[in-house]
């Protein structure tokens, strides 16, 4: 019942988040100066000039501009509920068919890089921390320094020696397994240090913890106590901030699709900005709100099922 | 918690033959990076008998404990002449032999078992665990077994607990269940670090009786504590340290009626009680009192009452109808265990802490019942000492600016900084520090000197009232004692009044005129010393007396 | 947008407090070279940013050339000297910005507590959730491109970040025993804030901000890498990235070069930011 509750109540406050995203974006549109209808006239003829109320009369029909701000307040909100994201100024198109098609790519690249991150980050903490001051070193090193590395910086560089140099991987790879692998790379080696190092921090704190010495004093193995007991304790903080590491990604993302030519809302996304298309940023914007939310609240629940304290409000 | 009377009762029960030598430990001596914290100590522990080793903190007795399960820790050099458990080599054991030694042959219990215990795993499979490690029966059969060893321990309703974590069960029964986990396989010696540190008065008895019915059934026991009336209560040997080495030896009859070492006698006399007072603790010295002007109560409280909301709503009675009057110059001890609101009395008693019901008076005016910007200008009259010093303390302030600062806010503040200095400086040699502590930051002084800066800065404004919320309860015991002795000394100087609260019923003796006995709010007792502790009414008050451990009651 | 706006997290560790002294100095060297370069560029070299050479177009890095040439035969190096100026002024404009925002919104929560406190929280919250990158692309599809618009976009980006860790710090330090052991000794309120509050709740940010500078200026150059921040021909460095990815397959030193002068800056703020924070006692985020 408690468990059921405290889902409820998580999933609410979610709901909450894509409104006031939305909230967000729709009085965006509203801050950009000028006329809207004229603005989008200008976008789409190219010309710059006064446009006589008669030829933006369609336009203003069209999007509904000179209805009150609540009303297309609340039908914008409702056309979410929907499905529908408006239209794109520039593609004349309902925004959520110009992202739909991308959206699967973009997820694939975010979350295979979540897992390789993670399997990297787990690998070095387990072999690594406090074997010996070498390995601590060096491992520790590395995460600080990956975990510093900008994604376009690793794009570049893995490009140019894998791609460029050693022809191993196509420059422009598409959406094939082959040629994903240096982009899921490219997000997941600054990732992989980032939670390599929140997890080392924690665990070299857990190893601390006096029920490790009970541990110890039953007759357990180190290796035992690392895997039974610290491990679970030391990879919470990391789960806590995989969710909020998946907006990173997210950011990440459209960087690293427009360094390897893959599609997916990156692309999508820079061509929106660059014409000043609002609708489809807005929307792009709020799907990947939405996805986060999600992530998050999987998140939650992975958390829940470890830290059972925190079911319980104890914590 | 204290011992009343260790010099009497020693009535000599315990004749019994001493066992067979179970555990050899000769000239052990333990160091980190170059700096020995154990310098050659060597004891014996028998089957059936009792071994504590006493100290105080940095006395090298828990890294003793720890070393006799193999875990002194990274970065540790280890020698001895020996180390044999039951004929068994311990000295040159390789780590997996040492595997096969800790929890069948040596069962390890820690204080505090919240960390302790792994606070994300079930209590039965932490119960269970030393059985899996050595291979002892079935899965099904451990489960079953870590119930049978719950109940054993005395753990109220074992199945359910069993599935419970560590958290939802209260402090005395985590210490069960780790007691139950260490002695899951019988193992012939068991090492208690502390295991009753933290606990309130009348479950550490309970804990205690656990760990003397496993001694009955024939474990050795290796004690481990700072408090020497617990030792009393378990032990029939008892090795004193100081500095990492053994200062005195001896069964523990004649070590604490007849101390031979200068060092154990210290420690004796350190320990406030019912025969300490009216005395100094750290000197011989008898108190010179100030008369009490006893007309009428500098502070009052008339029916005070705290309601907390908790998270779940419902609502907490924290303080319940509490009523007290403190005289000029007079103490007034509070005394009750965690949970029962003595701490919120206090924070009600400095208004700090607006009541749910009732009233404070201060001289018989209204005082919690005033504005704050009214309450302000009369703040000087009532001042505050805490347990914790060093978190009351600015982290950027030097010792200087705290006491200046608390000068300005008193009747005649300073009218210049030459005259805060000299000011400054008196109050540091009042309680015992001087003008070199001036530029110290708190965070560079030791536990005790923290307390005396702290003792200062709520003397500065010259206030008639100081509530001490168990000033003395982190420190060493005869750190404690200086302490202590600082504040009946101010007292007898200065005629301050204290409202003094306390857990620890043998500093509450030491120190008060008449006591407040409280318990979930209420208070159950009040009376003048003599008459609660010698002609205790209340049940509660009486179960509270008895559950402190006493010499020869074992 | 980049690795480096991982939430900060402040906690002493044995590894970077035994090598302070080796990279505290190195990290100063890279820092006070960057702080030259932007006050007097020509201190650094006698060339000049846009001096136009076609004989010698896209030359790879050499004695005479050690960051190579671009497309227009200018020299790399210059450019990255020049262009330090800029990126320096947008990472700290736009960390400055990014605290004022925060610090107003964080005091304004931690001390009226409440409804006010629930609401402006939420906000925070929210504005947390997004992805930090999204949030300055909707600042850039509003203004249009621009160097004021790129140290909004990073600002506003990043101040939600920091107004959480600004409100956790100051209802720590509010909770500090040494509040109430001055309101006990009967100091007013604004007084005790002042002295105490204000003071011990920022202290650890002054760490923060200084890490916070080095984020910015990865953040911004990314922006500008997407070509979508200060357009080329500038040589502010995210724009350098921006006009080399034309020739990615054919001259490396255009992208790789000027991206490992941010990534060394960027790695030595925080490494100072880093020795500040361990000095001064972490803040938690």
């Amino acid at each position: 019942m408690n468990q059921v509750w405290r889902i409820a109540v998580k999933v609410a406050a979610s709901v909450a988040v894509i409104v006031a995203a939305a909230s967000v974006t729709f009085f965006a549109q509203l801050a950009v100066p000028g006329d809207r209808a004229t603005a989008l006239m200008n976008l789409q003829t190219g010309q710059e000039k006064l446009w006589t109320a008669q030829e933006l009369a369609p336009l203003n029909e069209r999007f509904g501009f000179d209805d009150p701000i609540l009303l297309q307040y609340l039908h914008y909100l409702g056309g979410l509920f929907q499905g529908d994201l408006g239209t794109s100024y520039t593609q004349k198109r309902p925004v959520a068919d110009v992202i739909g098609g991308q959206l699967p790519p973009s997820l694939i690249l975010t979350v295979a890089a979540l897992v390789v991150a993670w399997l990297l980050a787990l690998g070095m903490t387990l072999l690594t921390v406090r074997r010996g001051r070498f390995l601590s070193g060096l491992g520790s090193a590395w995460e600080a320094l990956t975990a510093s590395l900008p994604h376009y910086w690793v794009g570049v560089v893995l490009l140019v020696v894998f791609a460029v140099q050693l022809r191993m991987f196509p420059i422009i790879g598409g959406t094939s397994a082959w040629g994903s692998v240096l982009p899921v790379l490219t997000l997941a080696i600054p990732l992989a240090g980032f939670l390599g190092q929140v997890t080392r921090d924690e665990f070299v704190q857990v190893l601390r913890q006096p029920f490790v010495t009970t541990a110890r004093s039953r007759g357990m193995s180190d290796l035992g106590v690392r895997v039974r007991h610290v491990l679970r304790h030391a990879v919470l903080p990391a789960i806590t901030l995989s969710g909020w590491a998946l907006g990173a990604l997210v950011s990440g993302a459209v960087i690293t699709e427009n360094i390897f030519g893959r599609p997916g809302i990156g692309q999508v996304l820079v061509t929106a900005v660059n014409t000043r298309d609002l609708p489809t940023v807005s929307g792009i914007v709020l799907v990947v709100a939405a996805v986060y939310v999600v992530a998050n609240l999987l998140v939650d629940l992975a958390y829940a099922a470890i830290d059972p304290r925190l079911a319980r409000g104890a914590r | 918690m204290t011992t009343l009377d260790y010099r009497e009762d020693l009535r000599g029960q315990r004749d019994r033959d001493p066992g067979a030598a179970l555990l050899r430990v000769e000239n052990l001596r333990v160091s980190f990076a170059g700096v020995e914290v154990v310098k050659g100590v060597s004891f014996t522990a028998r089957a059936g008998g009792c071994l504590a080793i006493v100290g105080e903190s940095g006395s090298g007795k828990s890294v003793t404990a720890r070393t006799l399960v193999g875990l002194t820790g990274a970065g540790s050099r280890v020698s001895a002449d020996r180390i044999e458990l039951a004929g068994t080599d311990l000295l040159n054991t390789s780590e997996r032999a040492w595997r096969g030694v800790r929890g069948s042959r040596i069962g390890f219990v820690l204080q505090d078992a919240l960390v302790s215990l792994d606070p994300l795993r079930r209590v039965g499979h932490e119960v269970a665990e030393p059985l899996r490690l050595h291979g002892w029966g079935t899965r099904a059969g451990r489960s079953a077994k870590a119930v049978e060893l719950l109940d054993s321990v005395g753990v109220p309703e074992p199945e359910v607990k069993a599935q419970q974590r560590p958290y939802e069960l209260s402090g005395g029964l985590r210490q069960r269940a780790l007691i139950a986990s260490a002695i899951a396989l019988a193992p012939p010696l068991l090492i208690a670090d502390e295991p009753t540190t933290a606990l309130d008065v009348t479950v550490q008895a309970q804990v205690l009786d656990l760990l003397a019915a496993s001694k009955e059934r024939g474990t050795s026991i290796i004690l481990i504590s700072h408090d020497l009336s617990v030792v009393a209560r378990m032990a029939d040997e008892v090795a004193v340290m100081r500095d990492g080495e053994i200062v005195e030896h001896g069964p523990v009859e004649r070590v604490l009626r007849d101390p031979r070492h200068e060092y154990t006698r210290r420690l004796l006399d350190a320990i406030p009680s019912e025969h300490t007072r009216g005395t100094n603790l750290t000197r011989p010295a008898a108190r010179t009192r100030r008369p009490a002007e006893t007309d009428q109560p500098v502070l009052q409280g008339r029916n005070l009452a705290k309601v907390f909301r908790g998270p779940d709503k419902a609502d907490r009675r924290v303080v319940d109808d509490v009523s007290f009057e403190l005289y000029g110059g007079e103490t007034l001890g509070v005394v009750g265990e965690s949970g029962s609101g003595k701490t919120t009395l206090a924070r009600l008693a400095l208004a700090i802490l607006p009541a749910t019901e009732g009233e404070v008076l201060l001289d018989g005016e209204p005082w919690s019942a005033l504005s704050p910007a009214r309450r302000r200008p009369l703040r000087r009259r009532i001042g505050v000492v805490y347990q914790d010093p060093l978190s009351s303390f600015d982290p950027r302030w030097t010792v200087g600016r705290v006491l200046a600062d608390a000068l300005a806010t008193g009747d005649r503040p300073p009218s210049s900084k030459a005259e805060a200095r000299e000011r400054s400086i008196r109050l540091l040699e009042q309680v015992g520090l001087g003008e070199r502590h001036l530029g110290a930051a708190p965070l560079r002084l030791s536990g005790g000197q923290r307390q005396r800066v702290a003792i200062a800065r709520a003397l500065a404004p010259q206030p008639a009232i100081l509530v001490c919320d168990e000033p003395a309860s982190a420190l060493d015991v005869s750190v404690q004692a200086q302490v202590l002795d600082l504040l009946t000394d101010l007292q007898d100087e200065l005629g301050v009044s204290y409202l003094f609260i306390s857990h620890d019923l043998g500093v509450i003796h030491h120190m008060s005129d008449r006591i407040l006995v409280m318990k979930d709010g209420r208070v159950v007792e009040h009376g003048t010393a003599a008459d609660v502790f010698e002609r205790p009414q209340h049940p509660y008050t009486r179960r509270l007396l008895t559950a402190v451990p006493r010499l020869g009651s074992a | 947008m980049s690795a480096l706006s991982w939430p900060l997290r402040a906690r002493a560790w044995a590894w970077r407090d035994r090598l302070p002294s080796l990279g505290t100095t190195l990290s100063l060297l890279v820092v006070g070279f960057v702080v030259i370069a932007a006050i007097a560029p020509a201190l650094l070299t006698d060339r000049s940013p846009t001096a136009i050479d076609l004989t010698s177009t896209l030359l790879p890095p050499s004695w005479q050339h050690p960051f190579g040439t671009d497309d227009a035969g200018r020299d790399l190096l210059t450019r990255v000297i020049y262009g330090s100026r800029l990126s320096l002024g947008i990472g700290i404009g736009a960390t400055a910005l990014a605290f004022l925002i925060a610090t107003v919104l964080g005091f304004a929560a931690a001390l009226s507590g409440g409804a006010v406190d629930a609401v402006i929280t939420r906000v925070i919250e929210v504005a947390f959730a997004f992805p930090a990158l999204l949030l300055g692309l909707l600042v850039i599809t509003i203004r249009g491109p621009s160097l004021a618009t790129e140290i909004i976009a990073v600002g506003i980006g990043s101040a939600p970040g920091y107004a959480r860790m600004v409100r956790g710090q100051v209802l720590a330090v509010r909770q500090a025993g040494f509040m109430e052991a001055a309101a006990a000794l009967g100091h007013r309120r604004l007084p005790i804030w002042r002295r105490h509050l204000f003071p011990n709740a920022m202290r650890p940010l002054v760490a923060v901000v200084t890490l916070g500078i080095g984020q910015s200026i990865v953040w911004a150059s990314g922006l500008s890498f997407l070509g979508l921040g200060v357009p080329p021909p500038s040589p502010e460095w995210g724009a350098l990235l921006d006009a080399g990815r034309l020739h990615i397959t054919t001259s490396w030193w255009l992208e790789i070069l000027p991206g490992l002068v941010i990534v060394l800056v960027a790695l030595s703020v925080t490494a100072l930011g880093r020795t500040l924070q361990n000095r001064l006692g972490g803040a938690s985020r």
